[in-house]
Parts: structure tokens; sequence; C-alpha cells
């Protein structure tokens, strides 16, 4: 339980490498924040500056209140999951959990109890006395999650703990990631991944970084939404959000808000567009339609329920709701509807 | 109906035109001639003449061969002098064994830090193993000279030492000089087999102790060391070994002396053998602890290989 605080952190690596750019961001206590980016937009960084792992160029980081400048992680009340889990290849399971406590000096009989009880919270108590070269990749990462837990821990940091397994077991991961989050309440929690679909189900807020600099904090529907630029419309939603160049400007809108015409109720601001039809996907119950308004490509995702039909090879009348448009200057910034 | 017959031919034309490095046939001798040729002329060979010799009454004076069986053997546990030497080998090596492997532990962590300037130590660390022994222990003759010692010099600065120490003139001093000498040489090798295991061990996982919550003691015996074990195991194996087959520290330093305190098993089958001219009994000797030493390296090798399945 703590506040996690950072103050324009910067983070230079020999070769000229700027994997923190001044960064400023507050985590409450018991908040799940989500650090979403692309692969090398230092995200990890910040995770390893906050663990104490690596010591900022210059700025600070604060955990409940402390500044923590210069003190190494075992001063810092932090735990961490790492994508490879870095279990130890020569302890037992019980072993590798028992280790942090060990560590923090909890007596023999009590660190024991403890370790039992946070495997068996994550499923694991019949595994206690194998070694993780004989456990699946599921299991590595409830090991490596109940080593992180075992001390009860004031931050929680986890880079990329879902990215080591595969797609099925991904989902069913994440699911219990939710549960336990749930159960850890209290627990200030710092997530990082490139996987938006878990930054949307896991993180209260997301904060979305690029090149070093984070480009918008808020909740996931803010994100999803009301992107702040072109960068952050673009990295979320899959199909992600289409962009159409207008005088001076550029106006965008998700694939889902652009329907046939005649599908939703019209309003006067609504934007008409009339969309050369390429193809049409079917993927699960939706239709994925990919076409071309004059020469920019659009997407539109029609949901089971609009039945219209589509061919491809023609033009057809689709619309937007103007409730739905987003504009954007020419830059990538966003702006602001009433301003113009 | 040309055509057929131009991809078939097309088709086996590489395979001809292959180079000669490509044929594993004549690749993997190739390679591996120089080595075996190598091991077999200057080991096999004259561990096979050694073991003959060992069963003949050859000496230098008469090279005529006549096979006397184990009496070679037998005449060398008889001989007081011998079982001086064996004892003396077997604990100099353990004590040499026991210090190369706590101070290239050591040793290497040192090595592994980064700080400025580290190429510069680790060559200077390195130097005393690639100094030829003979040369370095002639420096160390000079050092733990009787008379001019200038660690004797030292200490009676420091106000230590009153007279001389006479390291080499002493049985106590003299076995613990031949000692010290012995690990001073071994120890870099070890560390810097040592020192290879530790960049082995991933990073993520000190970085895990780390986050742990372990300091520097509780991450060395309980995450370090155990990673490393199969390494240290080898690293001591080589030492050991090294420790037990060397003759040039003690007949440089001491030549067994005073009273045959520092004497050792190859320096005394030199000594028997070459200066002496009892050649099958030196060989005798030479032989004697092949079979004790093949099975240590084995039950090492055999425990290393557990650890690493494990």
């Amino acid at each position: 339980m703590a506040t996690v605080e950072v103050r324009a952190l910067r983070k230079h690596f020999a070769g000229g490498v700027i994997a923190v750019d001044g960064m400023n961001l507050t985590i409450e206590k018991g908040e799940h924040l989500v650090l979403l980016g692309p692969s090398g937009c230092g995200k990890t960084t910040v995770l390893r500056l906050i663990a104490g792992l690596e010591q900022p160029t210059s700025g600070e980081v604060l955990i409940g209140g402390n500044p923590m400048t210069g003190l190494p992680p075992r001063a810092r009340q932090v735990a961490m999951v790492v994508q490879s889990y870095a279990l130890y290849p020569h302890k037992t399971v019980l072993g590798n959990i028992i280790f942090p406590l060990k560590a923090a000096g909890v007596d023999k009989a009590d660190r024991k109890r403890r370790a039992e009880a946070v495997a068996r919270q994550l499923g694991i108590g019949s595994l206690l006395t194998r070694y993780p070269r004989q456990l699946s990749s599921g299991e590595r990462q409830r090991v490596a999650l109940a080593r992180a837990l075992v001390r009860s821990p004031s931050v929680f940091l986890l880079d990329e703990p879902l990215s080591n397994l595969d797609a099925k077991l991904r989902a069913s991961a994440r699911q219990d990631l939710k549960q336990l989050q749930e159960h850890l309440g209290a627990t200030t929690m710092i997530y990082v991944t490139h996987d938006q679909d878990e930054a949307m189900a896991l993180g209260n807020r997301i904060a979305v970084m690029e090149r070093g600099k984070i480009l918008q904090v808020g909740t996931p529907q803010e994100i999803y939404h009301h992107p702040a630029n072109e960068f952050v419309a673009t990295f979320l939603g899959s199909p992600p959000m289409n962009l159409l160049k207008r005088d001076g400007y550029q106006v965008g809108f998700r694939p889902e808000s652009l329907l046939p015409k005649g599908t939703v109720a019209p309003s006067i601001d609504d934007l008409g567009l009339d969309v050369y039809v390429r193809r049409v996907e079917h993927v699960r119950s939706e239709r994925h339609v990919v076409g071309v308004v004059g020469l920019e490509d659009v997407v539109a995702v029609l949901p089971s329920t609009v039945t219209a039909p589509i061919h491809p090879g023609q033009t057809q009348p689709f619309t937007v709701a103007g409730r739905n448009l987003r504009f954007f200057a020419l830059s990538g910034e966003r702006i602001e509807r009433g301003r113009e | 109906m040309s055509e057929p017959t131009a991809v078939g031919t097309a088709s086996k034309a590489p395979r001809d035109r292959r180079y000669l490095l490509d044929r594993e046939r004549l690749l993997a001798p190739l390679l591996l001639g120089p080595s075996v040729t190598y091991i077999v002329a200057l080991i096999a060979v004259p561990f096979l003449i050694a073991i003959t010799i060992a069963l003949s009454d050859v000496t230098v004076g008469d090279s005529s061969y006549d096979f006397v069986g184990l009496q070679n053997f037998s005449a060398i546990v008889e001989d007081p002098i011998f079982r001086r030497a064996l004892i003396n080998s077997v604990t100099f090596t353990a004590i040499t064994t026991a210090l190369v492997a706590v101070l290239a532990m050591i040793l290497s962590l040192i090595l592994s830090a980064n700080f400025r300037g580290k190429w510069v130590v680790r060559l200077l660390v390195l130097l005393p193993w690639t100094t030829p022994a003979a040369l370095s222990a002639v420096a160390w003759l000079w050092l733990l000279d009787s008379v001019f010692s200038p660690i004797d010099w030292v200490l009676r600065t420091l106000g230590l030492l009153h007279g001389n120490a006479i390291y080499l003139g002493r049985p106590g001093l003299a076995a613990a000089s031949v000692i010290a000498v012995q690990a001073w040489r071994i120890t870099p090798l070890a560390a810097v087999i040592i020192m290879a295991g530790l960049a082995a061990i991933p990073e993520e996982i000190t970085e895990a102790a780390e986050l742990d919550g372990a300091g520097f003691w509780r991450t060395l015996v309980e995450v370090t060391i155990p990673l490393n074990m199969p390494v240290i195991a080898i690293a001591t194996l080589f030492g050991a070994i090294l420790a037990f087959t060397d003759m040039t520290v003690v007949y440089v330093l001491t030549r067994g002396g005073p009273v045959d305190a520092t004497q050792v098993l190859p320096n005394w089958s030199f000594i028997r053998g070459i200066e002496g001219g009892d050649l099958a009994q030196s060989a005798a000797m030479a032989v004697f602890l092949f079979p004790v030493l093949l099975a240590a390296g084995i039950a090492i090798l055999r425990s290393v290989k557990l650890m690493e399945v494990r």
C-alpha cells in the first residue's frame, strides 16, 4: 500500500539511447496502472527504475512519498515478476516461494505456512516439491507470482508476465490475474504490456508510452474513445481508428462507428462517406469491411446485428454518427471540437 | 526432349562441385587428426612406455628389458621416503585445492565486478598462470631466501620478526611455502574458469534475488554458488590435478627437503629416475597413483553431471 510517484524521470543509456525522456506520473495507493506501449518505448526501463534495478540519469522515484534515489531494490519493498519469470532453477517451487521470506528473516514455521497459503491461493499447492524445469509455462508463471506476492509487497510490478504463454492460456491467465487483483485490493500494481487487450482488461488507468514519453493517461474508456493524439488513436483498437485527411486537419472514427447508411438514426452532424468495398472478412461473428474513401483506406467493423448486405467491388453509402467523430491536427495532436 | 536431361544433370552438378570441406567424411578426420596425433604421440605412447618400464628392471646403466612383474611396486612401497612423499602429495594437494577453491571464488567475484581498469587487473591476476612455473618458482625462491628474503625484511621493519624466518629450511614453514606458492600459481586458472561460469548465470536470476531482498551473502550462498557448482567442481578438479602432478615448485624451492619434509611423488620419481638412474622404480612411482586419480576424476565428473541434470 503505497503511492508511487515518478518525477521528471530520465534514463539515458550508453550509446545515446534515451529510454525514458522526462516522465511524470503518480500512481495512487491501491491503483492498478498499466504502462502500454510498443516494444522499445521504455516501459520496462520505467519499471526497472521504480524497482531500483536501474538508477535514473535524472529525476526521481518516490514510493509512499519517500525519495528512493540510490536505494537498492530490497530497501524499496517492491516485488516484480518478469517476462521470463527468472525462477531459481536449483530450488524447488517451495524453495523459490520461500526465498523472499528467508531474506526478510521470517521464522521457519511462519514462512512455510505463508508460502503454502500463497501457493494454494494460486492453485500450485500440489507442485511444491517440483523443480521449475518440471513445470509448464503457465505453472512457472504462477510460481513467479507466488514468489512475488508471498512478502505482501507494497508495490507489485509486472513486466509482460503473460507474453510467454500461448494464446489460449494467456486468456485464462488474464482472468486469473484479474481475480488476483480483486484479492490484492490494496496493493499498488504497475503492469507493463504491449498488448492492448491486457491493458484494457487489467488497468484502472492506462498510461500510453512512446519513445520514453507518456502520451496519455486515463481510464481504458477515455484512452479508447478520446485518444489524446494520432499515435494513441492508431495504437489502440484492432483494427485501429480510421483517419481521413481533410483541409488542414484529420478526422478519425473507430471502425465500429462506420456503419452502412440507414443502420443508425440520422442526425445533422453525421459524416456521410461513399465507401468502395474491396473485400469483406468474417472475424468471429463480425464482418470487417475493408474499403477505400477517395484514396484513403478505411475499415468498418459490423456487428452481427447489422445485416445490411455488403457487396465487394461496389461503392456503398456509410455514415459515422457525429458524436463518434474525433479531430486531430496534421501534427497528430487532438483538436477539441468546440474550438472549431 | 533434351530438356529433361538438362534438368537431370543440373541437379547432379552442384553435388559434385561441393567444396572439399563440405564433405563430412573427410572433414571430421581432417579436423580431429592433429589433436589425435598429439595426444597419441605425447600422452598415450609415453604412458604405455611408463607402464612397460614400471614392470621391468630397466635402469640408465642397463637398458636391457627384463620383465619383473610388480616387483618395483612392492619395492617402492617399502621405501619410507616414498611413503613420506605419498602422504605429502595427498595432504599438500588437499590443502592447496581447498585454498584454490576459496581464493578462486573470491577472485572470480572481484574480476566479474564492474569497475574502472578491470582489464588491467584481469591481466595482472592472470600473470602467475602465464609465467612458466620454473621461472615463477625461482622468483619465489628469492622471495623466500633464508638470508635476503624481502618478506623477512618487511616483517622485521614492522617489528613482527627478529632475525630470519628461514622459510625453506624448517619442515613446517617449508611445507607451508610450497603449498602457498602452489595455490598462488593455480588460483588464477581456477578463477578464470569460475568467472566464465559466473558470466553464464542469467542476469535476471541475480536481479530476482536482489528484488527478493537477498543481500550479498545470501545471494552468494543460495544462488550464485549453487548455480555455479558444476563449474566450481571442474575448476577444483583441474586445480587438484595440477597440484598433484606438479614437480617444478618443489624441485626449485626445496628439492623435497629439508629431510624430505616437502618430498612429493612427482619430485621423488624424478630424483629416483632421472638423477638416480633407476628408471623402472621411477616409472612405477609415476603410474602408482594413476588408478586413484582416474577414479577421483570420474567421481567428480559424475557428480557434476548429476548436478547439471538437477
